[in-house]
C-alpha cells in the first residue's frame, strides 16, 4: 500500500503539468489560428539555402 | 521557417502596430505573399497574419501611414480594409474563462474519479478515509474555482428575486459537497464530491460551446469587408489629406472622396461631378448624378469620379442616425424573446427544489434521522441537476452552426436559431438581397478570348465598382490576366495601360446618359460592355424550396413601385415598393398582430429597423455594417441559397432539441424515483450523468449533416 504514497501524487503532479500547459497554451495564443497553422506547413520558403 | 520576416530597422525605431482584415485571404500562397510581401516593405517590422480571423497585423515605424499599408496590400493583389480596434475583447475573455474553468473541472473530475473507482471496488477503512480526504482536497478548490461562472448567475438571479438553472446547480453542488466534507470528517461511506465535480464538468462543456459558437460567427462577420464609410481624407489648409475616422468627423471639414468610396458623413459638394449609389440608403439600384452644390448623404458611394464635399454634419447628427434611432426602438421587442431552455428551467427549477424539499420532509416524517435525510435530498438535487438539460441545447445548435458556417452562414447565437425554427414568412428586400445589389457585365459574349485577358488585367488594378464587377465575372470566367506594366488611373477617366506597344483603355462612355456601361479600347477600337445588377443566381430554386418548407415570401423594397413590381410578377411574389424603413417596420407590426413569425432578408441602411424589428433577420455578407449588426445571422456569397437552408437545419435542430429533451427528462423519470427511494449510490449517480450526457451529444451530432442540400 505504501506504492500508494508515491502514485498518488504523481498521477495528481501530471495532471497539473496538463493543465499547466493547457493554461499556458491558451495564454501564448496557441489556439489564435488553427486554420492557418495548418496552411502554414504548405509554404515554401524561398530563403531556404537548400 | 514561417516566422514574421524581421527587417533591420535600426536600434532606435520605435513600431507601432496596426490591424487589417483582408478577407480574401483563402490559402498557403495568400499567408506567404501577404507577410513575405508586407515585410519587403521598408520600415515593416513584421507582418502576421491571423488566417482564422483573415487578419493580419503588421508592426511598422510611424511614419509610414496605415493608408500606405492598405496601398501596398492592395497591390499584392488583396483587398483590405482597417480593422477596428479589437472588438472581439470581451466575447474572447468571456471563452477564455470558461475554457479554463471546464480545464480545471477536468482535471478534478479525472483525479477524483480515480479515488472513487477504487472506493467502489471495496477499498475500506483507514484507505476509504484517506481516499476521501484526498478527495476533498481536490475537489474544495476545484470546485470554488469552476464553480463561480454558476454561483455567480445564480446570485444575480436571486439578487433580482428570480430563479433560474443555475440555482439549483448551485444548491446541489454546494450541499453535496458540505454534506462530503461532513461525511468525510465523520468516517461516512459515502462522498458526492466524484458528483458534484463532474455535474460541474458536463455544464461547462454546453456553457463553452455556446461561447464558442458565438465568438466564431462574430469573428467571421468582423472579417467581412465594411462597406459604409468608417473614415474620410480630409483636405488641409496646405492641400494635403490626412485620414479621420468618421466620428472624428466635424462640419465645415472638407474631405475628398474618391471613386468608389463611401461617404462618412451628410455633406455638399463643391467640386466635381459624379453619380451616387444610394441603394444602402433607399434600395434604389440606379445610380444618381450629383453635381457641385447637390446634397449627399453617409452611407452612400460614391460611383464614378472624385469630388470634394463639405461635411454639413457628421456622426449623430447624418441622416443615418435617424434610422439608428428607428433601429434602437426596434430591437426592443426582441429581447423579450425567451430561450426554450431558460423557459424549460423556469418549470424545471421549482419542480426540483420542491422535490428536494418533500423528499427531505418525507424521510424526516418517516422516522430516518437528519443526516440521512439530508443525504436523499441532495442525492435527488445532484440527480436531477440537468447535465443533460444543459447540453441538450448549446450541444445541438453547436453542430448546426458549424455546418451552416460551412455553408457559408454565419449565426450569431443559439436564440437565431430557436426563432429561425418559428418563421412562417419571409420578407425580402430587392436590391441587394434578391439581387447581387453590384453592377455585373450584362454579356461577356461582346468580348473575345484576348479581350478578356487584357480587360481583367485593367479592371484588376481598380476599386472602382465596374471594374470590380467585370474583374469578378472574368474571373468567374476562367479568364487569365495578361502582365500589364504601366497601368493608370485617372478618376474620372478611367484606366490606361500599354501592351505590346498599343495603347489599351477601359474608360466611361462619353454619353453619360446610357447608364451603366464602359467601353474598352484597344488601338482606337471601342467596345461597349453594358451593366446591370443582376439576380442572385439560384434565385428561382431557392423560392421554390422555401415554398416547399411551407413559408410564405414576400418582397419589401425602397425601389421605384414600379420596379419593384414588375420584379414581383416575374418571380410570383407579392411586392411592394417605395418603402421607407418606417413603413417596412410599419408592415411588420401588421404582420406580427396578425400572428406572424416574419424573417427579414435585407441589406441596405433603410432595412436596419426591419432587420432590427422582425422575429428573426438576415443579411447578406455585403450588406452595411448597420445592418450586418441588426441581422442574427449573415450569409457570403452570390447565393441565395443558405437563407433556406439556414431555415430548414433551424426546424431539424428544434426537432433534435425537442428528442434531447424527452431524452433527459425520460433519464430523470428513472432516476427521480431511486433517487426519492434513498438508492441512489454515488457510483448510480456517475453513471447515470455520464450516460444521459453522452446520449443527448450523440444524438446532437446527427444535426451534422442538416445543412446537405436535398435535390428537390
Amino acid at each position: 500500500m505504501t506504492i500508494l504514497g508515491f502514485l498518488i501524487p504523481l498521477a495528481l503532479l501530471m495532471g497539473l503539468i496538463g493543465l499547466g500547459t493547457f493554461f499556458w497554451a491558451m495564454k501564448s495564443g496557441q489556439f489564435e489560428d488553427l486554420d492557418g497553422a495548418a496552411q502554414r506547413i504548405l509554404i515554401d520558403d524561398e530563403n531556404d539555402p537548400v | 521557417m514561417n516566422a514574421p520576416i524581421p527587417t533591420d530597422l535600426g536600434p532606435t525605431a520605435v513600431c507601432i502596430d496596426s490591424r487589417f482584415t483582408v478577407p480574401g485571404m483563402r490559402c498557403a500562397g495568400c499567408i506567404g505573399k501577404i507577410e513575405r510581401g508586407l515585410g519587403a516593405v521598408p520600415g515593416v517590422a513584421a507582418a502576421r497574419v491571423n488566417f482564422s480571423a483573415k487578419r493580419v497585423a503588421v508592426s511598422h515605424v510611424a511614419d509610414l501611414s496605415e493608408d500606405q499599408l492598405l496601398e501596398h496590400i492592395r497591390k499584392l493583389g488583396f483587398e483590405a480594409e482597417r480593422a477596428s480596434e479589437n472588438p472581439l475583447a470581451r466575447d474572447d475573455a468571456e471563452t477564455r474563462r470558461l475554457l479554463r474553468a471546464l480545464a480545471v473541472a477536468g482535471f478534478g473530475m479525472m483525479n477524483i474519479m480515480l479515488l472513487s473507482v477504487s472506493v467502489w471496488a471495496g477499498a475500506g477503512g483507514e484507505t476509504r478515509s484517506m481516499f476521501h480526504w484526498i478527495s476533498a482536497l481536490i475537489a474544495i478548490p476545484v470546485i470554488a474555482y469552476a464553480g463561480r461562472p454558476f454561483f455567480a448567475s445564480a446570485a444575480m438571479a436571486l439578487r433580482y428575486r428570480r430563479t433560474n438553472m443555475d440555482v439549483p446547480i448551485s444548491i446541489g453542488v454546494i450541499l453535496a459537497t458540505a454534506l462530503s466534507l461532513y461525511d468525510t470528517a465523520t468516517g461516512g461511506p459515502e462522498a458526492y464530491f466524484d458528483g458534484a465535480v463532474m455535474l460541474l464538468f458536463f455544464l461547462l462543456a454546453g456553457r463553452a460551446l455556446d461561447a464558442m459558437m458565438r465568438a466564431r460567427a462574430r469573428a467571421g462577420i468582423e472579417a467581412l469587408l465594411g462597406r459604409m464609410g468608417q473614415g474620410a481624407h480630409v483636405v488641409e489648409a496646405d492641400g494635403k489629406t490626412r485620414w479621420v475616422s468618421a466620428e472624428h468627423l466635424a462640419p465645415d471639414m472638407v474631405v475628398l472622396v474618391a471613386a468608389g468610396e463611401a461617404l462618412a458623413a451628410d455633406g455638399q459638394i463643391i467640386e466635381g461631378n459624379t453619380s451616387f449609389d444610394a441603394s444602402m440608403l433607399t434600395g434604389e439600384s440606379e445610380p444618381h448624378p450629383a453635381r457641385t452644390g447637390d446634397r449627399v448623404y453617409a452611407g452612400t458611394i460614391n460611383v464614378s469620379a472624385p469630388v470634394r464635399v463639405r461635411v454639413t454634419a457628421a456622426a449623430q447628427d447624418t441622416a443615418i442616425a435617424d434610422i439608428a434611432r428607428l433601429m434602437d426602438e426596434a430591437g426592443q421587442s426582441r429581447s423579450r424573446y425567451v430561450r426554450v431552455a431558460d423557459r424549460a428551467a423556469r418549470l424545471y427549477a421549482p419542480a426540483v427544489h420542491s422535490l428536494a424539499v418533500l423528499a427531505f420532509v418525507g424521510w424526516l416524517a418517516a422516522g430516518a434521522g437528519a443526516h440521512q435525510a439530508l443525504t436523499i435530498a441532495v442525492s435527488v438535487l445532484i440527480i436531477t441537476c440537468p447535465c443533460a438539460l444543459g447540453l441538450a441545447v448549446p450541444a445541438a445548435q453547436v453542430v448546426v452552426a458549424g455546418a451552416l458556417l460551412k455553408r457559408g452562414l454565419l449565426i450569431k447565437d443559439g436564440s437565431a436559431l430557436e426563432r429561425l425554427a418559428e418563421v412562417d414568412m419571409v420578407l425580402f428586400d430587392k436590391t441587394g438581397t434578391l439581387t447581387l445589389g453590384e453592377p455585373r457585365p450584362v454579356d461577356l459574349g461582346v468580348l473575345d478570348e484576348d479581350m478578356r485577358s487584357l480587360a481583367l488585367a485593367l479592371a484588376q488594378a481598380s476599386r472602382h465598382p465596374l471594374s470590380r464587377g467585370l474583374a469578378a465575372a472574368l474571373r468567374e470566367t476562367g479568364t487569365t490576366p495578361v502582365q500589364l506594366d504601366t497601368i493608370e488611373e485617372t478618376p474620372g477617366s478611367g484606366l490606361t495601360a500599354c501592351w505590346q506597344g498599343n495603347s489599351i483603355a477601359l474608360v466611361p462612355p462619353e454619353d453619360q446618359s446610357i447608364g451603366l456601361a464602359c467601353d474598352l479600347l484597344i488601338e482606337g477600337g471601342r467596345t461597349r460592355i453594358a451593366f446591370a445588377d443582376p439576380r442572385r443566381p439560384d434565385l428561382p430554386q431557392a423560392l421554390t424550396a422555401l415554398a416547399a418548407e411551407g413559408v410564405k415570401a414576400a418582397i419589401l423594397s425602397g425601389d421605384r413601385i414600379a420596379t419593384v413590381e414588375a420584379f414581383g410578377r416575374e418571380l410570383d411574389l407579392p411586392a411592394r415598393g417605395a418603402m421607407t424603413p418606417a413603413d417596412k417596420l410599419a408592415e411588420l407590426d401588421r404582420l406580427r398582430a396578425e400572428g406572424h413569425r416574419t424573417l427579414m432578408v435585407g441589406d441596405g441602411l433603410n432595412d436596419g429597423p426591419a432587420l432590427a424589428g422582425a422575429h428573426v433577420s438576415i443579411a447578406p455578407g455585403s450588406a452595411s455594417d448597420v445592418s450586418r449588426q441588426a441581422a442574427d445571422a449573415v450569409f457570403t456569397g452570390e447565393r441565395l441559397m443558405p437563407v433556406v437552408l439556414a431555415l430548414r437545419a433551424a426546424r431539424m435542430t428544434r426537432r433534435i432539441v425537442r428528442q434531447n429533451f424527452a431524452l433527459a427528462a425520460g433519464y430523470n423519470l428513472l432516476a427521480v424515483p431511486l433517487a426519492l427511494a434513498g438508492l441512489v449510490t454515488p457510483l448510480l449517480a456517475a453513471v447515470a450523468m455520464s450516460v444521459s450526457s453522452l446520449v443527448v451529444v450523440a444524438n446532437s451530432l446527427r444535426l451534422a449533416n442538416a445543412a446537405k442540400e436535398r435535390v428537390a
